[in-house]
């Protein structure tokens, strides 16, 4: 099964940008401007499809991107924003056309770049069912066969027959969802647009997509979350301003993306001046991030899956035998967990002066909820040398990384979950 | 599902492709389901629902009696004038409408055509066949105005099927022309309006045929409305024979019409999703 089922040859895209207007500084000038200004606008307009010429105003979205895809290879697509994968998407999803350069494609593609494309308010939800399937290439009978899983998929019964606009977002979302899921392409080109939605929809989103991809489609996935990449695709490419700038397992492409990225340059969990309710002049937490694997910040946290803490401090002098904790505070202001390198048999840090980070795996037992970090330093005998409050609130989750694990009641009692061993005495 | 072994080229289109019928049957379902939700979604929540579309031929047909029959006496080749420029307003009505939205179709959908592929002529397309709903309805207006006047069609009837159709065709190739520059420049759309206001006298809907100096009828038949809207009339009334001269004047600049709706679509069709 490794035949090519994609294969990408010198694919270039051009777009035209805008280039700044002229502006007049003088009144007759302006009018001048006017009375010029549909010739100017027609040229504009006209010059939007008109891409040969060499001109400042073209942009290379994609440039001589070559790649291929193997049959039940799925293939992540990673870059920065403006690297080109939208582009690339839209080229093999038959959107817009390549400027240059041929892809191949052996099989049935479905392109999914936006849920629910279509829907239209005053339809039912049943109506929108066919219309956003038909749109999305099934026939009637295709759907006829599919409705009853589809609504029940999607789980709004009930309502199936009401005007989508009385619906929720969060009811349309999951309707339009359930159509997507139900497609049966041999290719599936998904945008990370389809991760809209709460995180709970788009863990269900990326749990459905690990099953297709399960069974030996093909699949091409773009997305910034490194997190969903790594743990769906087993091949990927790195874009970077429409080149192919990287192409290989998805371990050694993420390094490579991970390295050129400067992850917590990113402004997030910046510890402001009004977060510092005890501070001195020997230390300042700068930033507290709490991330996952890849050093992405997240800000949802799935249940029962450990994360990490990411400090990052400035020492004006030595500190010796040093304790560091994070308060774990609940959305009342509660701590509920406390996580000190000295307990449990740890041993005190000294810290050097300069620049210090750390990394904290914690092991998360909290309930689904809110919370929020707290990060304090403190010297051998106990006194707290700088503590910044409220750094960085998180959300557990409901929903797990691993289904089973995920939290299965309406109502959460308590803080701290854990199962427990329980044992038969009577 | 049964796999096809299908193998799909993508690069830049050289040669125009001018209709890909294996692609518009493949696609005929969502044809269907865009013309439900055209017809649907219309009429909901409005008060009068459907009767919008019985008030609007009628009251202009009241005001060109008026204007039109009473006042400035025009001739209407014996038949009633209510009933004759009805009849008039029952095809130029919906060439009219129809244009608008079928040419309006690509830029009302613009967030469907940058997300998905799927044969763009589905969209105009899709704006005639539910435009016909107003059809139907101010066809019922006119027969219950015949009844009214007491005229039962002629043998001539048989051919309103046939003339229904050419209709549809002549609404076809301008909604692809406009339809297709109006993506790039609006302002097509914005002189569309008026021009088809203006329109309006170019074609017999408020004088009869007869009223043109004998002369110009050449000329003037090259508008294949104007053969459809005579036919119409000898179709459903009867009074005059059919106007086989100007329908066939007429035909071939429809079909010519479209041909060149076809090419413009399919050359600007690419650049939708980039322009739009």
């Amino acid at each position: 099964m490794s035949d090519t089922i994609i294969k990408v040859e010198n694919l270039s895209k051009a777009y035209r940008i805008g280039v700044e207007d002229q502006k007049s500084e003088t009144l007759l000038g302006s009018l001048m401007m006017v009375l010029r200004s549909p010739l100017k606008n027609f040229n504009d307009l006209r010059n939007l499809r008109n891409l040969d010429k060499e001109s400042k105003s073209i942009f290379w979205a994609l440039n001589d991107v070559s790649f291929e895809v193997k049959q039940g290879d799925v293939l992540g697509v990673i870059g920065h924003n403006g690297a080109g994968k939208s582009t690339l998407l839209k080229i093999l999803s038959r959107i817009t056309e390549p400027t240059s350069g041929k892809i191949t494609i052996n099989g049935r593609v479905s392109s999914l770049l936006e849920v629910g494309t279509g829907f239209h308010p005053d339809l039912s939800g049943r109506e929108n069912i066919y219309l956003n399937g038909t749109i999305l290439g099934m026939t009637k009978r295709e759907i006829d066969s599919k409705l009853d899983e589809i609504i029940a998929f999607s789980g709004v019964e009930k309502y199936i027959d009401t005007p989508v606009k009385r619906y929720s977002s969060g009811m349309t979302v999951r309707l339009a969802f359930s159509v997507a899921a139900h497609l049966e392409p041999e290719i599936l080109i998904i945008d990370e647009v389809l991760a809209v939605g709460d995180a709970e929809f788009q863990k269900k989103c990326i749990g459905k997509m690990k099953d297709i991809s399960g069974k030996g489609r093909t699949v091409l996935f773009v997305s910034h979350n490194l997190g969903a990449i790594k743990s769906l695709c087993s091949s990927a490419i790195l874009l970077k301003s429409g080149r192919v700038e990287f192409q290989g397992g998805v371990s050694e492409t993420l390094n490579a993306y991970i390295t050129k990225k400067n992850l917590l340059n990113t402004g997030k969990g910046v510890v402001s001046e009004t977060m510092r309710t005890i501070k001195s002049e020997i230390v300042k937490i700068d930033q507290v991030l709490l991330i996952e694997d890849l050093f992405q910040p997240i800000e949802d946290v799935t249940y029962q899956d450990d994360f990490k803490v990411h400090i990052k401090m400035t020492l004006l002098n030595r500190i010796e035998n040093a304790l560091i904790d994070i308060r774990i505070t609940s959305d009342e202001g509660l701590i509920i967990e406390h996580v000190l390198n000295s307990l449990l048999g740890g041993s005190h840090v000294t810290l050097e002066s300069g620049e210090r980070e750390f990394l904290v795996t914690i092991k998360n037992r909290l309930a689904p909820g809110n919370y929020s970090l707290n990060v304090g330093i403190h010297n051998s005998k106990g006194a707290t040398l700088e503590y910044a409050e409220d750094v960085y609130p998180f959300t557990v989750m409901k929903v797990s990384k691993d289904a089973r694990l995920s939290y299965p009641y309406e109502f959460v009692d308590g803080y701290s979950h854990q199962q427990g061993i329980w044992q038969t005495v009577k | 599902m049964k796999i096809k072994s299908t193998i799909l080229v993508i690069e830049k289109q050289s040669r125009l492709k001018l209709l890909s019928l294996y692609e518009l049957v493949a696609y005929k379902d969502l044809l269907y389901f865009l013309i439900v939700r055209g017809v649907k979604a219309k009429y909901s929540q409005s008060i009068f629902g459907v009767g919008w579309a019985v008030i609007q031929p009628l009251f202009t047909m009241l005001i060109f009696t008026v204007v039109f029959g009473n006042l400035a006496k025009i001739s209407s080749d014996g038949i009633p004038y209510s009933l004759f420029s009805l009849c008039g307003l029952l095809a130029w009505t919906y060439f009219s409408a129809a244009l608008s939205d079928a040419s309006a179709s690509l830029i009302s959908n613009s967030s469907m055509i940058s997300k998905v592929y799927f044969p763009r002529l589905i969209l105009p397309l899709a704006a005639l066949f539910s435009k016909l709903l107003d059809f139907i309805i101010a066809f019922i207006v006119l027969i219950a105005f015949m009844f009214y006047y007491q005229i039962v069609p002629t043998f001539q009837l048989i051919y309103f099927p046939f003339l229904l159709l050419y209709l549809l065709l002549i609404t076809l190739g301008p909604s692809l022309i406009i339809g297709a520059w109006s993506v790039q420049y609006r302002d097509v759309k914005y002189a569309m309006t008026f021009v088809v206001q203006l329109l309006m006298y170019s074609a017999p809907v408020v004088y009869p045929l007869s009223a043109v100096p004998e002369k110009y009828k050449v000329f003037y038949s090259f508008n294949p409305l104007v053969g459809l809207i005579e036919g119409f009339r000898s179709s459903l009334l009867g009074f005059n024979p059919m106007p086989w001269n100007e329908l066939l004047i007429g035909l071939p600049f429809c079909l010519g019409s479209i041909l060149l709706g076809l090419i413009t679509f399919s050359a600007l069709e690419k650049t939708f999703a980039d322009v739009a």
